[in-house]
């Protein structure tokens, strides 16, 4: 544990004294920390830490892809040498865990989602607050353009207590994918609130021809952000300001009846063991008006080889409750590990990974919604951009309604899992006040656990 | 023996500095166990009597996580499951496994060939047979239902509906599990003398009775060691459901691996998980000691 209280201990400010006294020769041999304070004074230089080595750990994703794919651009860039590790999303996010709770990592910068991990490692402080780097103008490229960065993405990665422990990449509104063809059959309009959308789900809804008003995923776990989807439209919230679940109040209930009707009535046979995979299978083979997930899948919905609606495809945004319009939220960025010896390095990776370029990459590979709004005027005005016109308006306005999909709380799995068995239940018949009442109290003292220690 | 009491005595004492001296040889193995299974095991223990999440600090709370198990309504259901599904995953392949060795013991063209093919099956990766089946589960686009339709039954919901997911998932481990069965029953029905058989048939027994009271007694204690073999692995299956439901839907095929895996690696409550790692540990000597006291009792006499 040592290495956490760096900053503070004694030693190490006499040797940071020290090193600022001997001036540059010294300056190679201590990295980190030190390295930093005897910098603070020159101007920016992406070269400052030449020859350094960090650790990246990153998710197997499209995103973590690209990334790895540019990561000689960077070491061009700075001289920095990149290590990096990418494995699937679940057995990263344990390995993370593990290594943090040890009191040490192997990676320097890794990457996180802040609908799961937001709350977890902010209790904890697992990861270094960017504030001071980013106002130090020796530390911050001129380029950085803050401002750029979109609010929503911004206020997500921002802490209770106001730290700002990583900087965003990706944001990932949830939407209502439409097929217009099955719409148009019918001469009905994308609907603009939760009334209209039940309408449309039932008068499309033909299980004679194996077609479903609506599809989303009931899977447990996987199914939550569907019901808050709904939930944040009614106007309910998951926890009161002292850190009371408020999932078993009437928009709670509503939202629980809303996702029942939709999905055990106009959903598809054994919805309930459906995940994103299925419910975007069944999607493609034009079996479904409607299709609500993350925004993060209009390349396969285009591309000839995997769909049978190319071209029919509507992106809309989520249609507006009772109470107001919302968008659930989830969203990814990058932070540096509080046990880190190499600060500097990495929170050039962090700026060279947000920055302009890949973020404008992001979004022409699809591989997913990026944070800076400079990204899609870039985007769209290169010739090589295939995403429809309509996904972007969409992405754009969704992200401006967009709320946490999720409760920023440290147990977010064990909540997913209990609301999920919850919502499982709903669709295969169980009575949603009844199921909700029971998963609230089985959680409550999870969370009221995890808030304590 | 009481008559000459020294000669006893003198070898006593040799046999144990014979035992001193053999037991350096030991020392290496006990270190080994020692180190990768008993201290493991006491380590489980102790952490199961503490309530710590990983994240948080953990205290002490004696048999508080047990308390909590045994009122916890869905670690029992999960124990149930545990226990259906391994009742229906031992006794189906055994079955079936010991139908094919019969069939398989006879002469007839080809039957090298057909053995191999099989026994194929065995050989796929557990992961990889699961998202095979998960797709052939597909209620709308697996080929299963379509199977159906083509002898005129309705569609099932397969692994997609709380009351046949079991079931369902028992057909994966069938599939996957029965050529074992095969292999083991086929072994031992090579190893059978041929001598009753004449005698017996000498006497006008059926085929039927041959089998009944010859060859199935004769072949029993192999097929206890094939049910052994099955009950572990059955016990134990994770892959196959984790891949193919998750434990779902909801949590109608959560058994006590899946519990305890969301426990640890999902929820990092490790003390929870922990106790019941004790508590499936408990179930699994039980079913050993069950499982060889019947095995004593199939042994040829």
């Amino acid at each position: 544990m040592a290495d956490h209280d760096r900053w503070g201990d004694p030693e190490i400010q006499r040797r940071r004294l020290l090193q600022a006294g001997l001036g540059a020769a010294a300056l190679g041999a201590i990295p980190g920390a030190g390295q930093l304070a005897a910098y603070a004074q020159g101007p920016f230089d992406w070269k400052r830490f030449k020859g350094e080595k960090i650790e990246v750990f990153l998710v197997k994703s499209p995103r973590g892809d690209l990334l790895t794919k540019y990561h000689k651009e960077f070491e061009d860039m700075t001289g920095i040498t990149v290590g990096s590790e990418m494995i699937p999303e679940q057995q990263q996010r344990q390995k993370a865990v593990i290594e943090f709770n040890s009191g040490n990592t192997s990676f320097d910068v890794i990457a996180i989602s802040y609908h799961v991990q937001k709350r977890l490692f902010g209790k904890n402080k697992w990861l270094d607050d960017v504030r001071p780097m980013m106002a130090d103008k020796s530390l911050a490229d001129p380029n950085l353009d803050f401002a750029d960065f979109a609010q929503g993405g911004l206020t997500y990665a921002t802490q209770a207590d106001g730290r700002i422990d990583s900087l965003p990449l990706n944001l990932d509104p949830w939407v209502v994918y439409y097929n217009k063809e099955l719409f148009d059959a019918k001469g009905i309009a994308y609907p603009k609130n939760f009334a209209e959308m039940l309408d449309a789900a039932a008068r499309i809804n033909d299980p004679s021809k194996g077609v479903s008003g609506f599809v989303a995923r009931g899977l447990k776990n996987a199914n939550v952000p569907v019901w808050s989807s709904f939930l944040l439209g009614y106007g309910g919230a998951f926890t009161d300001a002292k850190g009371k679940l408020m999932t078993d109040t009437a928009e709670a209930v509503e939202a629980a009846k809303m996702y029942q009707t939709l999905l055990a009535k106009y959903g598809p046979q054994g919805v309930a063991g459906f995940n994103w995979n299925e419910s975007q299978s069944l999607f493609l083979q034009g079996k479904a008006a409607m299709w609500l997930d993350g925004i993060g899948f209009a390349q396969p919905l285009e591309d000839p080889s995997k769909s049978r609606i190319v071209g029919k495809v509507g992106y809309g945004v989520m249609p507006a409750g009772p109470k107001q319009q919302v968008s659930a939220l989830f969203g990814d960025g990058e932070g540096i590990s509080t046990f880190s010896k190499k600060k500097g390095p990495s929170w050039f990776y962090l700026q060279w990974a947000s920055n302009k370029a890949n973020q404008t990459r992001m979004l022409q590979a699809a591989a997913g919604a990026p944070v800076r709004n400079s990204a899609y005027a870039a985007a769209q005005s290169s010739a090589d951009f295939k995403a429809p016109k309509q996904w972007v308006e969409c992405m754009l306005t969704s992200a401006r309604i967009a709320q946490p999909g999720l409760p920023v709380i440290a147990p977010v799995t064990e909540f997913r899992d209990v609301f999920g068995i919850a919502l499982t239940n709903m669709i295969n018949g169980a009575d949603p006040a009844a199921e909700l009442k029971k998963a609230t109290a089985e959680f409550q003292p999870v969370l009221d656990k995890s808030e304590k220690s | 023996m009481s008559a000459s009491a020294s000669p006893p005595a003198r070898g006593a004492r040799f046999l144990a500095r014979r035992r001193r001296s053999y037991f350096y040889f030991i020392a290496p193995t006990l270190v080994v166990v020692g180190a990768v299974i008993i201290f493991p095991w006491l380590y489980t223990l102790w952490m199961s009597a503490f309530d710590w999440t990983i994240g948080s600090a953990a205290h002490y709370v004696g048999l508080g996580n047990y308390e909590k198990l045994f009122t916890n309504q869905r670690f029992g259901e999960a124990v149930l499951h545990t226990f259906y599904f391994t009742a229906l995953a031992v006794a189906a392949p055994l079955l079936l496994g010991t139908a094919a060795a019969m069939i398989f013991h006879r002469e007839f063209p080809f039957r090298g060939v057909l053995r191999g093919i099989f026994i194929m099956p065995m050989m796929a990766t557990p992961v990889a047979v699961a998202l095979v089946w998960t797709m052939m589960f597909h209620p709308q686009q697996g080929v299963l239902n379509y199977l159906l339709s083509l002898v005129g039954l309705p569609p099932s919901l397969w692994v997609y509906s709380p009351t046949v997911v079991i079931p369902s998932l028992v057909l994966v481990e069938v599939w996957h599990w029965t050529p074992l069965v095969m292999l083991i029953v086929l072994g031992g029905l090579a190893a059978l003398p041929t001598e009753p058989y004449e005698s017996a048939r000498l006497d006008g027994a059926s085929e039927w009775q041959l089998f009944r009271f010859i060859t199935l007694p004769l072949v029993a204690p192999f097929i206890m060691v094939a049910a052994v073999i099955r009950t572990i692995d059955a016990l134990k299956t994770f892959d196959t459901i984790y891949v193919i439901t998750g434990g779902g839907p909801g949590t109608a095929s959560e058994t006590i691996n899946l519990y305890l895996y969301l426990q640890a690696f999902a929820f990092y409550n490790i003390g929870t998980a922990s106790a019941v790692v004790v508590v499936f540990f408990v179930i699994v000597l039980a079913l050993a000691l069950l499982l060889l006291h019947v095995r004593e009792k199939t042994k040829w006499t």
